[in-house]
């Protein structure tokens, strides 16, 4: 199912005893999701992903825009008619159910020509509990699983009455990190099998790049970005989407661009066209730094991470915003970390220039 | 290990001596009452000036339990706690309801139905005596209203027994009520919003959504509420005396507390033995029935 999202605006009365200001949540969001995509709603805590979640769902009611599945405008539909499926972050099973009776619940709530047999109910109970393979737990109580386990259920109990969309709230914020990327892909697997377009909420972007079709950057209820993936990566607009994707994150320095050269500080790092002469933000990817002895681009070590696959530079430099630069670069270099000074040569396009006023991307080709 | 052995020993004899207050509290004010009244209630003729008696036997028992008005005042006991806990508890539940679905004034709202519980029982006790007395000069407001409607009127304090004890069990669901309707707006309003919102996002009707959801969440909050409903019910004397005054044989209104209490200090008293029997057998009655509320609230109650 198509989900179109038309100007979409949630307010929230101030709470102030002086300024009675409204909070806005949901800032004149527009976005369509693809049919069969998943999709994640990426963003800092307070972005407005959650409400954007919870106004498709039907929770929350949209102070301005519509909400369309497909072709049918569901913005005035109450959640039940709307045909979602909402896994919570807290999973919201009822602990006196057992896992076969949480599944069943929704099924159970159907009335009239809806309402299956109760031969249909237990095959689409199993069905749902086969999807997401946990049929050996049906008969214990929410309380007697682990925490990945009440996640599966959770899902199984919003696939049940097959909706037409999934919604997914922090899915994964209250699994450990290994069984974090185990559920992750499960999900990605579920939502394959199913085909049915799955919108989830996250604030990890390493979770949203790794399994989304597509990612929504959102910062103070505005969409920054929409894209695949890498394609976000690779083509951040403004300096936020480009500091929010990425781990190690992005490294930003001052710098200024003067005669087809950018500078940060004295030394000038890098040949380019296109970009007129004026100060901007220079945002560099861990993975941009080269060692070379003869580097354009000079810092102070501080140190060296060894992380098995790869080693992570620290070190100095004036113009950087952040009090360290880190640098990742390939096993094969050695590192002498007897010097004061490392010197590094730059891989252009792992090199975003940035406004210094609008924070948005400059353009620039690489000579 | 004689060391470790030693060592423990020692750490025992610290626990115990930081144990001994309260042991000491507890052993002298709780646990020999307890075994005394149960001594005395073997103990035939008992007389507390002179500290004789004249044997031991089961005599006390069989006296308390061939009197008249001991039968009329478990018979009164009992109907009042079947009558009211059960009343009491489902009226305080459909209020707290409604006051969690609310949203303006809900605090001014708790607060007036929360004043009953901060009010003297006895002074309660006079204004529901007002509201039901037949003197010589009026009917009283509650026949008044009777009247109105076409009814005849009916004498609550001095007249027939079902009137009453209609009175005694209005009287004491009014009086509980506001501790339980305390109880369970605080029970209904720590369920988790999430479970509603699931329950609205699967389309769940109201009535289904209370009794699938809310009630099972705060079940064990009512049956904590109908254990300690019936041990209080079971333990009623001053709604009574409230209502009826000091001689409640004489108003057929006794209670089984209000028994023993006549028995010791009453006209006829001076009984200890006979009121340490009666106080053994409200014992015997209490324990049983909260053994079988818990035995179907283990069963009933699921988290």
């Amino acid at each position: 199912m198509e989900v179109t999202l038309q100007n979409l605006t949630k307010k929230f009365p101030g709470r102030g005893r002086k300024k009675r200001e409204d909070v806005i949540a949901v800032n004149d969001v527009t976005f369509k999701i693809p049919d069969g995509e998943l999709i994640g709603l990426l963003g800092p805590s307070g972005c407005g992903k959650s409400t954007t979640l919870n106004l498709i769902s039907g929770l929350l009611k949209p102070s301005a825009g519509r909400i369309l599945f497909g072709e049918d405008d569901v913005t005035d539909l109450p959640p039940e008619n709307r045909g979602i499926g909402l896994v919570f972050q807290n999973y919201a099973l009822y602990p006196h159910l057992t896992v076969k009776q949480n599944i069943l619940f929704p099924l159970q709530n159907l009335k009239g020509e809806a309402r299956p047999s109760r031969e249909e109910m237990q095959k689409k109970v199993y069905e749902a509990a086969g999807l997401v393979q946990i049929e050996d737990l049906m008969d214990r109580k929410p309380g007697e699983l682990s925490g990945g386990q009440q996640q599966r259920v959770a899902i199984a109990r919003a696939l049940v009455k097959m909706p037409r969309v999934l919604l997914l709230d922090e899915p994964l914020s209250n699994l450990d990190a290994r069984l974090r990327l185990q559920t992750r892909e499960e999900i990605r697997r579920i939502q394959r099998e199913t085909g049915i377009t799955t919108i989830f909420v996250t604030h990890d972007q390493e979770e949203a790049m790794s399994i989304s079709d597509r990612i929504v950057v959102m910062k103070d209820g505005i969409v920054q970005q929409i894209g695949r993936p890498q394609q976000v990566y690779d083509n951040p607009e403004n300096l936020f989407v480009a500091k929010f994707l990425g781990n190690p994150p992005m490294n930003v320095f001052e710098g200024r661009v003067k005669e087809g050269r950018l500078y940060l500080g004295e030394e000038a790092v890098l040949n380019l066209k296109g970009a007129a002469d004026r100060k901007v933000y220079v945002g560099i990817r861990p993975e941009g730094f080269v060692l070379q002895e003869k580097g354009p681009f000079s810092c102070e070590l501080s140190g060296v991470e060894v992380m098995g696959r790869d080693i992570s530079v620290v070190c100095k430099n004036a113009s950087s915003v952040n009090p360290t630069v880190r640098a990742v670069i390939g096993t094969d270099h050695e590192v002498d970390t007897e010097n004061d000074m490392i010197r590094f040569s730059l891989v252009s396009h792992k090199v975003f220039l940035f406004d210094r006023e609008t924070e948005e991307r400059i353009c620039f080709e690489a000579e | 290990m004689r060391k470790s052995g030693r060592s423990s020993l020692k750490s025992n004899l610290k626990s115990w001596l930081y144990l001994l207050p309260a042991i000491l509290f507890l052993g002298a004010f709780m646990v020999y009452p307890l075994i005394d009244v149960f001594v005395y209630s073997f103990e035939e003729g008992y007389n507390s000036a002179s500290q004789t008696y004249f044997g031991v036997g089961t005599y006390n028992y069989s006296y308390v339990l061939h009197d008249p008005y001991f039968l009329q005042a478990v018979k009164n006991t009992f109907i009042l706690v079947i009558i009211t806990v059960p009343l009491s508890t489902g009226i305080a539940l459909l209020i707290s309801v409604g006051l969690s679905s609310i949203k303006p004034l809900k605090n001014l709202f708790q607060t007036i139905y929360f004043l009953p519980y901060v009010t003297n029982t006895l002074a309660v006790g006079l204004v529901f005596m007002i509201l039901f007395k037949k003197t010589a000069y009026t009917d009283g407001f509650v026949n008044l209203m009777i009247t109105w409607f076409g009814g005849n009127s009916v004498d609550f304090m001095d007249g027939p027994y079902w009137a009453k004890m209609f009175v005694l069990c209005f009287y004491t669901i009014w009086v509980v009520m506001p501790f339980k309707i305390l109880i369970l707006t605080s029970a209904l309003s720590s369920v988790n919003q999430e479970y509603y919102n699931a329950a609205r996002v699967d389309g769940t009707s109201g009535l289904r959504i209370f009794t699938r959801i809310t009630l099972p969440m705060i079940s064990p909050m009512i049956f904590y509420l109908i254990i300690t409903g019936f041990i209080g019910a079971f333990k009623a004397y001053s709604d009574a005396v409230a209502l009826f005054g000091t001689n409640l044989n004489a108003s057929e209104m006794n209670t089984i507390v209000g028994y023993i209490y006549d028995m010791l200090y009453g006209d006829s008293g001076g009984y200890p033995s006979y009121a340490s029997a009666a106080a053994i057998l409200l014992f015997v009655i209490v324990l049983t029935i909260t053994c079988i509320n818990l035995l179907i609230s283990s069963r009933k109650v699921h988290y």
